[in-house]
């Protein structure tokens, strides 16, 4: 019956066909006229019956820093990779300002339109040296004849200095990512967001396996990031999640269980019972 | 500034482009103005071996280049060396004209041994050398579109492409076996007369086909270059070690992947142009799968993911082989096993990989 239900679907008369439908123009600014830069709207995901997202209802506002927490299996990786492109929900919209629809795009055209991921397990390019690694993050024509004949201008240039500057990594620019620290290959991953010039960043678990160092240097790095771009983080770490966060979003079980500042959160008692409460 | 960044810090390639050029003087001297009584005379025998390795050269480094810098592993290559073979053969069939066994100047021999009517309609335009040679690359590189972009738009990597494109070049040898085809069934084509009116046995032919495969393997490997060392060959060492963070910046990797692979069906099918003429004969064998995983092997042994290694590999198995099957006919197999056993425990980066370790310890 599945035949039935696409062909139906490709024949609606609401809507043009999908490949008739120009692509979304990104150059124009995202409509955040109500304040939210980005919508979660009753998103379900199933995975062979379990249900990884059950009606999840979120809005972040844009310029917010904001932190997601959840024990895990909550579905904070399953909500990141339906923003991003990579999982399609089984219910449920996702809009990225007010009028673009996350749904209907690619995970090349999310990402190209503006919001960036950071992986759990840093990923970066580990045989590019760390400035081949940012410069093939940067936001520019990804096209790949494009890039057969592409040559650096000096303006990205010194974007890419500027980036190498913000994340901490000048005097590691020509070694190979792989090279890398397990710290510096978070922040080479961040820079490697920012080459993008997102209005999102998704970053997962930024601080897993850091010195306490490194994890201080990582939160004023997210808290300079904020404003200009919204930051959602997705964290473990309490004492992180503390140190940066305005507003927390507590998963649990696929659907937000509290929502609100970080002395609200912790004296919620349903979040003591499945969260904090196991720290403790 | 392009010298700079084809040649520079790529001194095996350089070396490896003079020895061709030599090669591409030299062999022509030795072979026609040296007298056969001079110690340094060249056989003609030697220069169509020697030819035949710079066609499987070409084909190697079609492969490395998917292989070594997208991580694409593909076991079916033989089957564009085998089309753009069977353009250049069809060519050459058509070249024949009345001087067949039957002496039917519209039908190859094998047609009118089978009663067909007429030509098919996929041999026209075949006694045209240019429109032969646009096949030569179109042909292989159509398929390459189509089955790579069917392939990588569903996001097949890694050991199940590998085994599709086994598939795929069995599929195509079982229909070229087929007499109904019209491509001469299991003989395929051969008894070539002429190229471009020049007759295909003499020696001068041979000679002149050996420095054209010369001078296109250079070319191909430049061009390769060009592509690994551009932008664009960064994103495919992005996509090959970490593609979903490659896709999640932006790139449309299926794009990338099918460009390459079409690139890289057109080199093997010139490769296999290149070879036809100068063997003689094109038939089904060249797309048994085995064929298409020794060339692999080449790859392996000569260093995968180095360009000029995939050319040190293919000369280095394919002498080795002509030499046991001469000498030692009965230990080919056992040497070829053993070959392959070593490198893979001793030498992970292939033949290549000995010159750099050493060089790595003196920069130490």
């Amino acid at each position: 019956m599945s035949v039935l239900r696409n062909t139906r679907e490709a024949m609606r008369r609401d809507r043009v066909f999908g490949f008739l439908q120009p692509e979304p123009d990104f150059a124009l600014p995202v409509d955040t006229s109500h304040g939210a830069i980005l919508y979660v709207d009753d998103v379900s995901v199933r995975f062979d019956g379990f249900l990884a997202l059950n009606r999840l209802n979120l809005s972040v506002d844009e310029g917010e820093l904001r932190c997601i927490i959840g024990p895990n299996g909550a579905g904070k990786t399953t909500m990141m990779d339906v923003i991003t492109g990579k999982t399609r929900p089984d219910e449920g919209r996702v809009f990225f300002g007010q009028s673009i629809d996350l749904l209907s795009l690619d995970e090349y055209q999310i990402a190209r339109g503006g919001i960036g991921r950071k992986f759990q397990k840093p990923t970066v390019f580990e045989a590019l040296s760390v400035f081949d690694n940012l410069e093939l993050s940067m936001a520019s024509d990804k096209g790949a004849w494009k890039t057969l004949f592409h040559r650096l201008t000096p303006e990205q240039r010194t974007r890419i200095d500027e980036v190498l500057q913000i994340v901490g990594l000048q005097e590691q620019r020509a070694r190979m990512a792989g090279a890398l620290s397990h710290g510096q290959k978070q922040w080479l991953e961040i820079g490697m967001l920012l080459m993008q010039n997102p209005r999102v960043l998704l970053v997962d678990e930024p601080v897993a396996g850091m010195t306490g160092d490194e994890t201080e240097r990582t939160a004023e790095l997210l808290l300079s990031l904020a404003g200009g771009h919204t930051v959602i983080v997705v964290e473990h770490d309490m004492a992180f999640v503390r140190s940066i966060a305005r507003r927390v979003t507590v998963l649990h079980q696929g659907s937000v269980l509290a929502e609100g500042s970080m002395n609200q959160i912790q004296s919620d008692p349903k979040v003591i019972e499945v969260y904090l409460g196991e720290e403790a | 500034m392009l010298t700079r960044r084809l040649f520079l810090s790529d001194w095996g390639g350089m070396a490896v482009l003079v020895l061709l050029l030599a090669m591409a003087v030299a062999v022509p001297y030795a072979n026609l103005v040296l007298p056969p009584e001079s110690p340094w005379h060249l056989s003609t025998y030697w220069v169509a071996l020697i030819g035949k390795f710079l066609t499987f050269a070409l084909l190697a480094l079609a492969i490395d280049l998917i292989w070594g810098y997208a991580g694409i592993l593909s076991l079916g290559h033989g089957a564009f060396f085998g089309l753009g073979g069977y353009a250049m053969g069809m060519y050459l069939t058509r070249q024949i004209g009345d001087r067949g066994v039957y002496g039917n100047p519209e039908l190859p021999d094998f047609m009118v041994f089978l009663s067909y009517e007429s030509l098919p309609w996929y041999w026209w335009g075949f006694d045209m050398f240019w429109f032969a040679m646009l096949m030569v690359v179109l042909v292989p590189g159509l398929l390459a579109l189509v089955f790579g972009w069917l392939a990588f738009r569903s996001r097949v990597t890694g050991v199940y492409f590998a085994i599709i494109t086994q598939a795929l070049v069995f599929a195509l040898m079982l229909a070229f076996f087929r007499n109904e085809m019209g491509f001469g069934g299991n003989n395929g084509l051969t008894d070539f007369k002429d190229i471009l009116g020049f007759p295909v046995q003499a020696r001068e032919t041979r000679v002149a086909l050996f420095v054209i495969s010369a001078l296109v393997l250079i070319l191909a490997y430049i061009a390769s270059r060009f592509i690994v060392t551009s932008r664009f060959g960064r994103v495919l060492i992005a996509v090959r070690d970490a593609e979903s963070r490659a896709r999640f910046s932006g790139y449309r990797v299926e794009h990338y992947k099918v460009w390459l692979f079409v690139f890289s069906a057109m080199l093997a099918g010139i490769a296999g142009a290149l070879y036809v003429p100068q063997v003689g004969i094109i038939n089904p064998g060249e797309f048994a799968p085995l064929r298409s995983i020794e060339a692999v092997l080449w790859v392996a042994v000569g260093g995968r993911g180095s360009l000029f290694g995939a050319i040190i590999g293919a000369f280095a198995v394919n002498g080795a082989k002509t030499w046991f099957t001469t000498a030692h006919p009965e230990v080919w197999l056992f040497a070829l096993g053993a070959l392959f056993v070593l490198v893979t425990l001793f030498l992970p980066r292939g033949l290549v990989g000995i010159f750099r370790r050493r060089r790595r310890e003196d920069d130490a």
